[in-house]
């Protein structure tokens, strides 16, 4: 190393330290010339300010995204509410004040007191919320009034507004967050009390919706009225969303269900966009938005027609005849059947000890599966289903995309119940019995599945098989109109599954859905109309509590034990644009309830121009 | 065995500071606790208190022993602290979107505070050994930069970068106190105008306007800005003489935020006035300069760079803090020593007050 190293000591470090003491002196000395200007020369201005606390900052609630119908049309949108808010550093004398107050907006006085004194321990520099949307009428009276309304402030917030007052359940609504929301963290920058979504697309796409706030820095007088706003910060407006459902079609969804305990679902199957979903009874979204009277809200969910499930993705019903797809699917593919094998339906089918019944009691005679499939023939099934087997059958109907959920973007979707033998064991304890497997092949049993699962199989025999998911979302946009592209794949088409079928029992499973509709001898006839090629296929579920060889006399049977309704269709049968499930809930017959709601509803859309192009 | 000469050069007079800017600190820490929300909020006041008592206690234990032992166990010291700091990254508890704590038994400590001193005192011994009058040459400096780097990334990670930054402005200091090589700010100089934009350019969007704004608070009206603002009108607010004890309104509910903390100044000044604060920043100088003589007077080359970047130390956290709080400085989470209420803190200073007290009562020691 070289010689003119020298090792430091510490003799050698004093003059250092002497330099680092006149550092330190002088950064001090630049602090205390700070402190001197602020406290000193601007001192008295500063102390002014100070008085009242007068720079306070505002927020401003950025608006909330719009929703549309996938053509555009307006859903749902904001409109001012004008809310009455009072800060109590200002407002003194409170009592005098809260008087006058009363008298203007004619509210009680005793409404107003004890929200003010419950108010204890809240900042009394921040505006309080007495009352929320007092209306123009008591705005005006208010501004007049102004000054002799020291601390009193109306606030212009937007307010959520469903214009249409349709698709309750799948738009959803707004209510205010509680406790348990705010720790769960979703929610940033909201505060109990703030307006977010509660069900459906307003939930699912909250952080679309929302926005982000903005706020401003303002100089107040003694009196709390704004002297100069200082700083903005724009807030950034929620995004706006286009929904795949068609609002022509979906009103008359609803308009059809009308008066019945039900759900309609439609869709694209070439995309899988949902064109409509429906659920009666429905709901008042904006009663939500407005706040509801306790007797009000124990109304709605104490009501035995479950007004606030969605029952189209909620809903869990036996499948019934729909499940024969799923039957034919898995006997053509197993080879059990092929197009030609017939079985002979004298009314009912003996098997152990029991007699299964035909629902036509004089029997189909000989059928083949197109046949059955067209007649709704029990007897021709329950031989395939024997055939088959229930772990076999469980497997195509797994495949076909039953016992699982359709993963559309929205909560509490069911994912029904697809039985096996080893889960009859696991749940029961009891083994499986052979019989119940031909419960199962018709659709009955344990079988449980929502509508929305039966139209994605629908949609998916009508494509050709593939299995779409259901897609709620069409468009995301900014407020300036700008389509947001990365959005985690709610609006991209998504294939989730293939049916398990080959193209030529598609075919067969087509050609049978095709005769139901329009052979003379079809369950389905009904639906048929002049000029558009309806396929479709309907549903009689049978409630618990009804065995099969108890009397089906329907005269006798109470209203809530007589069987679900069931209907699925799609048109035209080649090339199709349109797929539905319709569910009307103890509706007794597929063919006289049901399948007249799906008609209807495939002729709204298919005459519709913009479907024609 | 005892040497009588340990007790006639003990440091008294740092003592009766350090007891004197501590009651201050517990008088100001009660009237910012008092305007917040007298019931819940008190027993602050008494945390604070214990936290004293503790901190006298490893105060003593800081000075009973020979400092040049610190020297020794220097790696050992600074591995333990490593250790917590990875810890933290792990077992840390989530607090105002950080994990900074570590939750030993009944108290929650800040591994990121003790981690300080292990640093200023693994780099007093390295720069005892290795400094020259000439000054550090570039190679000599990769390891230190390697011993400060390694804690900043964890810091900088849980996040919090005011602590990070203070870090790194003590080594720095330290270094620079120690005499770099004319030819090494040379080429450092070169590199950094090189990295700087560098790295600029390579940054998010999102991340520059979280630069720009930590320089700037005006930029962020509604957050860091609004606070500068209130706190500036506090201060101010306090004139000459101040509103008096308990007197302030500024203070009053949420217009400053974590005045118990990190704007505790404000509410000093706001309080105490002008003459208010140009005591307590006296006696804030006085530590200081009482630091840089225990330096002086030491003499060997650990004992002084110790001395002297423990008193760099306190020097920035105290300038850093009041800078802020005058709007002088970024807003950075940095606790004004002695007075902001804070477990972790109060030790630490404890500790850096025991150090200068070991080495000023063992400067007549000769190596």
């Amino acid at each position: 190393m070289g010689k003119y190293l020298k090792t430091a000591d510490s003799d050698w470090f004093k003059q250092r330290l002497i330099v680092a003491m006149y550092c330190v002196i002088a950064v001090f000395v630049v602090l205390i010339c700070r402190l001197f200007y602020l406290q000193v020369i601007e001192g008295e201005e500063l102390r002014r300010l100070s008085e009242n606390n007068c720079i306070r900052l505002q927020s401003i609630d950025p608006p909330r995204g719009l929703i549309y119908d996938r053509n555009g049309i307006l859903l749902v949108d904001n409109r001012p509410s004008f809310d009455l808010s009072i800060i109590l550093k200002d407002a003194k004398p409170i009592n005098n004040t809260i008087e006058k107050l009363s008298k203007y907006i004619k509210t009680n006085l005793d409404d107003l007191m004890p929200k003010i004194n419950k108010s204890k321990g809240i900042s009394i520099y921040k505006p309080f919320l007495l009352k929320r949307d007092i209306g123009r009428d008591a705005l005006a009276v208010i501004n007049a009034h102004k000054y002799e309304l020291p601390g009193v402030e109306v606030n212009v917030v937007p307010k959520r507004h469903y214009i249409e007052r349709t698709a309750a359940h799948l738009i959803g609504y707004l209510s205010k967050m509680n406790s348990d929301e705010l720790k769960s963290g979703k929610y940033p920058g909201c505060a109990i009390g703030d307006f977010i979504g509660k069900f459906g697309v307003e939930k699912a796409c909250e952080s679309y919706l929302r926005g982000e706030p903005g706020g401003r820095q303002v100089e107040v007088n003694a009196t709390g009225q704004i002297v100069r706003i200082l700083k903005t910060v724009d807030a950034r407006p929620g995004r706006n969303i286009y929904l795949t459902i068609d609002l022509n079609l979906q009103q008359k969804a609803e308009k059809l269900l009308e008066g019945v305990a039900g759900a309609v679902a439609a869709m694209d199957p070439t995309t899988g966009e949902i064109l409509a979903l429906a659920s009666s009874p429905s709901f008042d979204q904006n009663s939500f938005v407005n706040g509801m009277s306790h007797k009000q809200w124990n109304a709605l969910i104490s009501n035995r027609l479950r007004p606030m499930g969605n029952k189209a993705i909620q809903g869990e019903y036996p499948p019934a005849s729909i499940y024969k797809i799923v039957t034919a699917i898995a006997g053509l593919e197993e080879g059990i059947i092929n197009k030609d094998t017939t079985f002979y339906c004298q009314g009912h089918y003996k098997f152990g000890d029991r007699d299964f019944r035909c629902w036509a009691e004089k029997g189909h005679g000989r059928v083949d599966v197109v046949r059955a499939l067209a007649e709704s023939c029990d007897v021709f099934f329950y031989q395939v289903g024997q055939k088959v087997g229930i772990d076999r059958l469980a497997w195509y109907a797994k495949a076909c995309g039953l016992g699982s959920a359709t993963r559309i973007n929205l909560d509490h979707e069911a994912s029904g119940l697809v039985p096996t033998a080893a889960w009859k064991k696991r749940r029961t304890g009891v083994a499986w019995q052979q019989g119940e497997t031909l419960s199962v092949a018709i659709g009955q049993g344990y079988n449980l599945v929502s509508p929305l699962q039966i139209l994605v199989l629908t949609s998916a025999v009508a494509n050709g098989g593939i299995r779409y998911k259901p897609l709620i979302l069409k468009t995301i946009e900014t407020a300036e109109g700008e389509i947001i592209s990365d959005d985690g794949f709610h609006t991209k088409r998504e294939i989730t599954g293939k049916l398990p079928a080959s193209r030529q029992t598609l075919e067969i499973v087509k050609k049978g859905l095709w005769q139901a509709v329009n052979t003379g001898k079809g369950t389905a006839t009904i639906a048929s109309i002049d000029g558009i090629d309806i396929s479709g296929k309907t549903g009689t579920a049978q409630v618990v509590g009804r065995k099969q060889d108890e009397t089906s006399d329907e005269q006798v049977v109470a209203s809530h034990l007589k069987p679900h309704a069931w209907f699925v269709a799609f048109a035209p049968s080649e090339d199709p644009k349109i797929a539905v499930s319709v569910i009307v809930e103890h509706g007794r017959h597929g063919s006289s309830t049901a399948a007249p709601i799906a008609r209807e509803l495939i002729k709204t859309y298919l005459s519709s121009s913009r479907v024609v192009e | 065995m005892f040497d009588r000469r340990l007790i006639k050069f003990f440091d008294w007079g740092l003592l009766g500071l350090t007891f004197f800017i501590g009651f201050l600190g517990l008088a100001i820490l009660y009237s910012a606790v008092m305007a917040e929300d007298p019931g819940p909020q008190k027993i602050l006041c008494i945390k604070q208190l214990i936290w004293y008592s503790a901190g006298l206690i490893v105060m003593v234990l800081s000075f009973l022993f020979n400092y040049k032992l610190l020297g020794k166990w220097a790696y050992a010291i600074y591995l333990i602290c490593i250790i917590l700091l990875i810890a933290v990254l792990f077992f840390g508890t989530y607090a105002g979107g950080a994990r900074r704590w570590l939750i030993l038994g009944p108290v929650s400590v800040q591994p990121s505070e003790i981690v300080k001193i292990a640093v200023i005192i693994i780099l007093a011994r390295y720069y005892s050994k290795h400094l020259h009058t000439s000054g550090l040459r570039l190679r000599e400096l990769v390891t230190p930069l390697i011993f400060t780097l390694i804690p900043f990334f964890l810091i900088v990670n849980q996040p919090d970068l005011g602590t990070a930054i203070l870090l790194i402005l003590i080594a720095g200091s330290m270094t620079v106190f120690v005499k770099i090589e004319k030819r090494s700010y040379i080429y450092i100089t070169a590199f950094c105008s090189i990295l700087i934009p560098a790295i600029w350019f390579l940054l998010k969007e999102y991340q520059k306007q979280r630069i720009l704004t930590f320089l700037n608070p005006d930029l962020d009206p509604l957050g860091a800005g609004y606070h500068i603002i209130q706190s500036k009108i506090a201060v101010g607010s306090g004139m000459i003489f101040g509103k008096g004890f308990l007197q302030g309104t500024q203070n009053i509910l949420d217009f400053l935020p974590e005045q118990h903390t990190d704007f505790i100044f404000s509410v000093l000044a706001e309080e105490w006035g002008f003459v208010g604060s140009l005591v307590v920043l006296l006696f804030f100088l006085l530590i200081v300069v009482r630091g840089l003589t225990i330096a002086y007077g030491c003499r060997d080359t650990f004992g002084t760079i110790l001395a002297g970047g423990i008193t760099i130390f306190m020097f920035w956290q105290i300038v850093i803090n009041i800078g802020m709080v005058i709007g002088l400085m970024p807003v950075v989470g940095v606790p004004l020593p002695f007075i902001s209420y804070g477990g972790s803190s109060i030790i630490t200073l404890m500790i850096c007050i025991g150090i200068l007290m070991n080495i000023s009562m063992r400067r007549f020691l000769i190596e």
